[in-house]
Order: structure tokens, then sequence, then C-alpha cells
């Protein structure tokens, strides 16, 4: 048998795809950002921080690294609402997706500042730099560099993941793919079409915070 | 008058679900395990050859979602007539993603061990085969058990995905007794608490391993 694959039905709804890719990526430059801010200042704690605070940071981490991200993000947004938080598709995907990235990130964060020797906290102590200087301009620097590749890896895994917020009708990528093999019945070729784009941003992506990391982040 | 559904019948249902998680995490990672080491040994031996199919498969399966591997593993199977259950389409592209990431780890392990090793042991006239299994694979495989282990905890929860093409595993059961009970909260907070369940004892068990393995070389 031959099987006709039309590519072009799925193109003509180029607008479409074009949002799904608009919303995808806004979804993870928050997560970046929100993502990153929040682990950094959890694997502050864990390592340096009071002990009340570290083991609920903890139980964060491995309760949110062991459990799937789909089951986190219809715990937010189908389960909450019994408790009377609801949530727009938007917000609770940008909800899971900051809280999922968050917890790996902490976990690779706090590596990287436990590799950082001793002796250059005290050095600096000893300059007379506040603790907050300390972390900021001694501590972090270098660890966020020997953790880049790591982090960067899973900032491409959190894009890839929220595919799955499409699931609840959130416009990205995976929906409109969704959309478009409803209306277009050429199903295959709407999700090879939005699986294509999918890895152009993977590559385009991993390029961009690769270039960025030693220029914005722990700055040479 | 709506049935009264009790935790109790809740929580049954779901680990029956559980046990197809399982089942399905076990097909991925061990057909993964299988089709990532004919990769592995196609790529170490003959690098010049299947070096670049070797990544151009890992970068497609790394650089794509899941998510989209199942969807295309579902609705390209059917496009090309061929009518399956929804067990082969889910562990398809489970076995395939799970492939490429185990061959992935274990090429580090592989590389890890130094070229002298190789030659050392095609100095005593081993072939290909018997230098991979009497000199470099017992060494590897020490590294990359940790790893292996802890990927596994990445194969469970992408079996999460599944539901997305209808398998009734642990997730699908959550979405269907959510919908009937109309508790959600109470119900995805037990799905999401077996499935720590599940894998948090992995994940420390590969974190001993680690820390061991890791002792050993110290």
């Amino acid at each position: 048998m031959t099987v006709q694959l039309d590519f072009l039905a799925v193109l003509h709804y180029w607008p479409m795809l074009l949002t799904g890719v608009a919303w995808t990526l806004a979804l993870t430059v928050l997560a970046i950002v929100v993502g990153l801010a929040l682990s950094v200042t959890f694997a502050w704690v864990r390592v340096e921080g009071p002990r009340w605070a570290a083991i609920p940071v903890a139980a964060y981490v491995e309760l949110l690294r062991n459990t799937p991200f789909i089951v986190q993000l219809y715990f937010i947004f189908f389960g909450l609402p019994e408790l009377g938080l609801r949530l727009s598709p938007v917000l609770a995907s940008a909800i899971a997706l900051v809280l999922n990235l968050g917890a790996y990130s902490t976990e690779i964060i706090r590596a990287g500042l436990s590799a950082t020797p001793k002796g250059q906290t005290e050095a600096a102590l000893s300059l007379a730099l506040t603790r907050y200087q300390v972390f900021t301009r001694v501590v972090l620097p270098p660890a966020m560099q020997k953790v880049w590749p790591s982090l960067v890896s899973q900032i491409i895994i959190v894009m890839l993941g929220s595919a799955v917020c499409g699931q609840i009708a959130t416009e990205e990528l995976n929906y409109a793919a969704n959309v478009i093999s409803a209306n277009t019945f050429h199903t295959f070729e709407s999700y090879i079409i939005a699986t294509v784009i999918y890895l152009a941003l993977a590559i385009l992506i991993r390029r961009l915070l690769n270039w960025a990391g030693p220029r914005l982040i722990f700055g040479g | 008058m709506m049935p009264q559904f009790s935790y109790w019948d809740i929580l049954r249902n779901l680990i029956y679900a559980g046990e197809l998680t399982v089942m399905l995490s076990l097909i991925a990672f061990i057909g993964g395990g299988i089709v990532g080491m004919v990769l592995l040994l196609a790529r170490v031996w003959r690098p010049q050859v299947f070096g670049s199919v070797f990544n151009i498969y890992v970068q497609l399966f790394q650089g794509t979602p899941l998510l989209m591997q199942l969807f295309l593993s579902y609705f390209g199977l059917r496009l090309f007539g061929i009518e399956v259950s929804v067990w082969v389409s889910a562990g398809l592209a489970l076995t395939l993603y799970t492939s490429a990431f185990l061959a992935e780890i274990w090429r580090g392990c592989v590389a890890s061990i130094p070229k002298g090793q190789w030659e050392a042991g095609a100095s005593l006239a081993l072939s290909f085969g018997e230098q991979m299994r009497y000199v470099v694979a017992p060494q590897a495989m020490r590294i990359a058990i940790p790893p292996t282990v802890g990927f596994l905890v990445q194969v469970i929860k992408g079996t999460a995905l599944a539901s997305v093409i209808g398998f009734a595993e642990l997730t699908r059961a959550g979405n269907m007794i959510a919908n009937v009970t109309y508790q959600p909260f109470t119900v995805f907070a037990t799905v999401g608490l077996l499935y720590f369940c599940l894998c948090y004892p992995i994940s420390l068990t590969a974190r001993y391993l680690e820390r061991k393995t890791n002792a050993v070389r110290r």
C-alpha cells in the first residue's frame, strides 16, 4: 500500500504553529528565569542555610524528582481546584514547569556549590566581604560555571517536557499540532512537523545557552 | 444517587493500574537495554561507519519530546496500516527512547576506559569481541551500573506519558478515577505518592551505588 503524506496542508496553518512556538518559548524562558532563581536560593539553603529550612527543601527536591511531570501538572491543574485554587492552563503550566526545573537544578547547583573549596570562602571572609558578597561573587560564579552544561541539559529536558502542557489546553506547540491534526486529519504529518520544530528548538536553545552562560551568568 | 467511593476503593484501583506502569517500565527498560547495547557495540566496533548514525539516533531521541515520539509511534503505525494494541505503540516508543539514553550513558562509560586497555587486549591477540568481553566490559560495567539504575527512574516517569495515547497505566487510571469520584486532589496526590514509592527507593539505590563506585575508584 502507499501512504500519502501531505505536509503542505499542515504548514498552511503556520500562524498556529508560530503561536505554539511562542508559547513554548515563553514558558521555557519563564521556567529558566524563575526556576533558576528559585534553585540558587534553595541550593544555598541546602548547603549553608539553617536546618529547619534545609529539610523541607530536600523533601521538595526529592518529591518533584521522583514523580512524573504530567502528574505534577494534573495535580496543580485538576487537583488544586478542589481546595478552591483554580488556575488558568497557562498559569498552571508555568507553575508546574518552574517547580519542576527548580527541583532538578537545586540538586545540580547544590553539587556545584559543595565542590567549591572551603579555603576560598575563608579567604573572602578574611578580606571583610559580607556573607552575601562571598556567596554571590566568590562561591556562586565558579559553581555555576562547573554545572552549566548539566543545567543546560536539564533546561532542554524541561522545554521538551512542556509539550505535556498541551494536554491541559495550554496553547503551546503540541497543542497547536493537536488542533491542526483535528482540522486537517493529517495527524501524522502534524506531529512530524511539531517534532522537527521541537528538535530545532532544542538545538537552538542549547547553542544559545552555551553562548549566554559564560557571558551573562558566571561572567568572565 | 451518586455512588460513594472510599479511599480504599481509589487506592486499590490505582495500585492495580500501577502494576501496568511497572510492566511497561520493565518492557521499555529491558527492550531499551537490548537495543541500546546493539547500538553501542556497533558504534564501538566500527566508529567510522556507525559513529554518525549513532550520534543522529541519540540526538533525535534526546532532542524531541517523548510525548511526540509516543504520538508518532501511535499514529505512525496506524497510518501504515498496522493495527496494533496500545501496548505495542507505547512499548515501541518507550523502548527506542530508553535505548538512546542508555546507549549514550554506556558510550561514556566505555570511552572512559583508557585506550591502553584495548591495545593490551589486541596485543594478546584477542579479537574485538574478546577485548570487549574480557577487558573493557567488566571495567565499564562497574561505572555504568549507577547511572543505569538512575535512568530506570526516568523510564518509570516516562511511562506516565503513555496515558496520553490511552494506555491505562497509573496516570490514566488517576484521570479516570478523578472523573468518577470528583476527588481530583486526593486521587492525583495518591498517584504522585505511588510514583514516589516506586521511584524513590531506586533513586536511593542509584545514589548508594554511585557513592560506592566512587569510593572504590578513589
